[in-house]
């Protein structure tokens, strides 16, 4: 059972809060004689697996590290282009690691705020008159369960499907909002919430809802 | 920890000469009568638009779509943050206006309002309050005191009247 990430959105639609509890990290490093297996292209700020799936590297993947120095981009870290030197055959053999590729920060605040416009939807796509939004969105691989609360706030789980007790979580994320930002002099109203200690009280939280959905199994 | 059954209970006595030290700096810092009035309004404003992120986590309260059942709500809150349950009557002709009575109000249990101090709202946090709290539901209203005890009169009485629905702040997915 595992909870993957959390997020907080405000009344409008901003990502003011997200933590990532253990989300599976694939990482696989191999040595490589010229020419690759793979197809990489270029794309969303990536340099990605398009075709040539073997050894546990699949399409998706992203390029990660050449001979150990990380890649930011299309550029190593010393400088040079990566497709550049993948070219290269003199460059062989090479060590390349591939991996998942992590969200960054902006993608997570533009996500955020993507869901805002289809929870709208979604409840003005109802039916039935006076339906909430997404409540739960079921994928293969996780599920998303979204709470919100009478004054406009969203707190998002994104959970392993067989999780159980997101709910009681959700509340008790609007309880542990309520204690340590609202009440927290210094944090203004709807900015990123940067407190340590709502920040401890999640990840305690988090880990309770773990056990006791291990427990409830 | 669940707070709803281990609420962390504060001598009320502690609570209330902390006010009357934040109202006596008030006057010091502001020198007029009317000041104090409009600045206790503003905190209690600025409290109440964070208060109720509480109220309605702690209670797991619904949505009112009328305002007797906002009425209810404002006296359980009442009950769970001064530990006094005001009555609610009064209501207007149109039900658009209530009445909340205290028979003691917490705020002012050992004031007595020198002679310079007539006009001095004295508990005009809970108005602001009130109005902090209704607005981040969706609701807007005014609040203000039509009797004090600690001007002589038998109860005190906080008059809430509504004013409007605020349908441009609900979020999608809740009506």
């Amino acid at each position: 059972m595992t909870i993957y990430s959390i997020y907080v959105l405000s009344k409008a639609g901003g990502l003011i809060f997200n933590c990532d509890q253990n989300i599976p990290k694939i990482e696989l490093e191999k040595t490589f004689s010229y020419p690759l297996p793979y197809k990489l292209v270029f794309e969303n700020n990536r340099i990605v697996v398009s075709f040539g799936q073997r050894d546990g590297i699949k399409v998706g993947h992203s390029l990660l590290a050449i001979n150990g120095i990380a890649v930011t981009g299309k550029q190593l870290d010393d400088g040079r282009d990566a497709l550049k030197v993948l070219e290269d055959p003199e460059q062989y053999p090479i060590s390349l690691k591939f991996g998942w590729p992590r969200l960054s920060t902006n993608e997570k605040i533009f996500l955020a705020s993507m869901f805002y416009p289809l929870f709208a939807i979604a409840s003005q796509l109802s039916p039935e008159p006076r339906s909430s939004g997404i409540e739960v969105l079921e994928t293969s691989s996780y599920r998303l369960h979204c709470y919100q609360t009478l004054t406009g706030v969203k707190f998002l789980a994104v959970v392993d499907p067989r999780q159980t007790g997101v709910d009681a979580l959700l509340r008790r994320l609007h309880e542990l909002y309520a204690d340590f930002a609202l009440k927290n002099p210094f944090y203004s109203l709807e900015m990123p919430i940067r407190c340590e200690l709502f920040d401890t009280h999640v990840r305690s939280a988090l880990e309770q809802a773990e056990r006791l959905g291990v427990a409830n199994v | 920890m669940n707070r709803s059954v281990d609420p962390k209970k504060v001598n009320s006595e502690l609570f209330t000469l902390t006010y009357g030290a934040l109202v006596v700096q008030l006057l010091n810092d502001l020198e007029s009568v009317e000041e104090v009035n409009k600045q206790l309004d503003r905190m209690g404003y600025n409290i109440g638009v964070r208060l109720v992120e509480d109220f309605i986590a702690r209670t797991s309260a619904d949505k009112c779509y009328d305002l007797r059942e906002t009425a209810d709500k404002i006296q359980a809150g009442f009950r769970l943050y001064l530990g006094v349950s005001p009555s609610v009557g009064g209501w207007g002709p149109a039900g658009d206006e209530f009445s909340l009575t205290l028979d003691s109000n917490p705020l002012a249990e050992f004031v007595e309002l020198p002679e310079t101090c007539s006009n001095m709202r004295y508990s005009a946090i809970l108005p602001g309050i009130v109005r902090g709290a209704c607005e981040m539901v969706h609701l807007e209203v005014t609040s203000w005191f039509v009797q004090d005890q600690l001007r002589g009169d038998p109860v005190t009485e906080l008059r809430v009247k509504f004013v409007k629905r605020l349908e441009d702040s609900v979020p999608p997915g809740e009506d």
